[in-house]
């Protein structure tokens, strides 16, 4: 703490006090034209939209206020759907990838066939549309009619989705497991923990708290693309819109399961920008490790 | 005294560059070897050889008798008997001090965690770390870092300490509270290699001294013999760059 007779005489300088009022007046101008531009544009888009020859029938249809206030429980009951998929597959997601990374990462010889597997594993489902495995598996499996096997849709849905994002959660764990410097490696190894062990209590618990915010990233995703799980007639938040849309012709069910996402995805989106901030920040100050 | 480690005419080489050209060299038990040489002379190699991070491509290394060169033999169970500390700390960072310190005690050596953390305790509060228990590495200055390192590898009693340049990457206030430790341990009668730039540390505590260039030892004998007065050339001329630098 300074003090004294010089640090409580201070006063500003009348330079510093000019220079305080150019940059109040330079700030009020720049309000003053976001302002200006802001007006504009959104009013041009605005006039735009409202002016178009359509407007009155998109409104009608897809604006639809009292309809859209009617179908809110159903799509919202389906919306239920979609986030106990989300859970339970994000379970089945983490064990199955978390696997795979580490089959994927280890040099033992005896997991050599696993190895080749699991990359053609990971190959496959991240490269092929997570639409046509729900398809193929959806439609695929109950076509086999081996006894004891499910033809549940919600099942097939969730299991389609699994393999594909685990694929992808896989990868994002390995390249957390890469990340984490050799010389840590080193350290353990050199106290005598075995490869096994260096990998559980030095290096996975370093890369998986690298990893969470790509991995809360995937879990939006995954929230949203349960959406597909429609296709095979899921009543889901998607299908209930679309029973209910393709029911009366107008389209605002879709609008409201929409917002509905939304309402969901952009606050966990906000909230994972958060921990990204703060993680990095973090890593910074830990320097080269 | 007994031979702790024997080295008989190790060769290591990377990418067709020879590191290590057969060295053997002797550490008696209660003796501090150190290693000098300028960077990239093969001292940490030699070190990291010791302790089968890198495997040799000939000769043999014999910890207390046993060949521990010979491809068949346990890395871990080796590794258990030796202590490494490294010039970079490599602290766990998602560990405490006390949780980097007992890691190995408890899930290599099968050591009660109560008991662990009691003698690390012990050890923490004979180097005035006490109080750093609880924290977690990045908290700690370099040195208190290096010092928490060397702990660890002093928590499983290790039968030789290997220091690779353990102050190079501290400033140099920060050098003296590390390198009292070593004298500490030297007091003791732990068996040490250590590889160093700090020459008058080295006068202090080596019973013998090699200096390594091109993998080979060029000269070895007493600190008083090789740093007061070299036979070899290149180690005068390596003294003198050294000394030019102000390190002697």
């Amino acid at each position: 703490m300074l003090n004294g007779p010089d640090q409580q005489a201070w006063s500003p300088s009348s330079r510093e006090l000019e220079r305080r009022n150019a940059r109040r007046q330079i700030s009020r101008k720049q309000i003053t034209i976001a302002g200006i531009s802001s007006v504009l544009v959104l009013g041009a888009l605005y006039t735009l939209i409202i002016t178009s020859p359509g407007w009155q029938v998109v409104k009608d249809t897809f604006f639809d206020l009292d309809y859209g206030r009617e179908v809110l429980p159903t799509v919202l009951r389906g919306l239920v759907v979609n986030i106990q998929l989300s859970f339970i597959g994000g379970f089945f997601i983490a064990v199955i990838a978390l696997s795979l990374a580490l089959i994927r990462t280890t040099k033992s010889a005896a997991l050599t066939p696993f190895r080749f597997l699991a990359t053609a594993y990971v190959d496959i489902f991240r490269g092929a549309p997570l639409l046509l495995i729900i398809l193929l598996v959806g439609f695929g499996v109950p076509a086999l009619r081996v006894a004891g096997l499910t033809s549940n849709v919600i099942v097939l849905g969730t299991v389609a989705v699994v393999l594909t994002y685990s694929a992808y959660v896989a990868e994002v764990i390995r390249s957390g497991i890469m990340s984490i410097h050799p010389s840590q490696r080193a350290a353990a190894r050199s106290l005598g923990l075995t490869s096994g062990q260096t990998m559980r209590f030095v290096v996975l618990p370093q890369a998986i708290k690298r990893v969470i915010p790509p991995l809360l990233n995937d879990f939006v995703s995954l929230l949203k693309d349960t959406g597909l799980v429609s296709i095979l007639g899921v009543t889901d938040a998607v299908r209930a819109a679309q029973i209910n849309a393709s029911r009366t012709f107008n389209y605002t069910p879709y609008v409201v399961s929409a917002i509905l996402f939304l309402l969901i995805t952009i606050p966990l989106t906000r909230y994972i920008d958060r921990v990204i901030r703060r993680s990095s920040a973090k890593q910074n100050s830990e320097g080269a490790i | 005294m007994s031979n702790v480690l024997e080295l008989v005419n190790v060769r290591k080489s990377f990418d067709n560059e020879l590191v290590l050209n057969d060295l053997s060299l002797t550490v008696k038990e209660h003796t501090a070897t150190v290693l000098i040489g300028a960077s990239g002379s093969g001292k940490s190699t030699l070190l990291r050889c010791i302790n089968l991070l890198e495997t040799i491509d000939d000769g043999q290394i014999f910890l207390d008798g046993q060949e521990i060169s010979d491809p068949l033999i346990s890395v871990d169970e080796v590794r258990r008997r030796l202590g490494m500390v490294f010039q970079s700390f490599n602290l766990f960072p998602h560990k405490t001090v006390l949780e980097n310190i007992t890691l190995s005690p408890i899930k290599v050596h099968g050591i009660a965690p109560d008991q662990a953390r009691d003698q690390a305790m012990v050890l923490l509060k004979r180097f005035d770390l006490a109080d750093k228990a609880d924290q977690y590495p990045d908290r700690l200055s370099g040195g208190q870092q290096q010092r928490v390192a060397i702990i660890r590898s002093l928590a499983v009693n290790p039968r030789v300490l290997l220091l690779d340049e353990i102050t190079s990457a501290l400033d140099p206030v920060l050098v003296n509270e590390v390198l009292s430790i070593v004298r500490d341990l030297k007091h003791d009668g732990m068996t040490m290699v250590l590889a160093t730039h700090e020459m008058g540390f080295a006068t202090q505590v080596a019973d013998e001294v090699c200096f390594l260039e091109s993998g080979m030892i060029l000269e070895r004998g007493s600190a008083e013999q090789v740093l007061k007065n070299p036979q070899n050339a290149k180690t005068k001329d390596f003294l003198k760059r050294v000394h030019e630098a102000g390190r002697l």
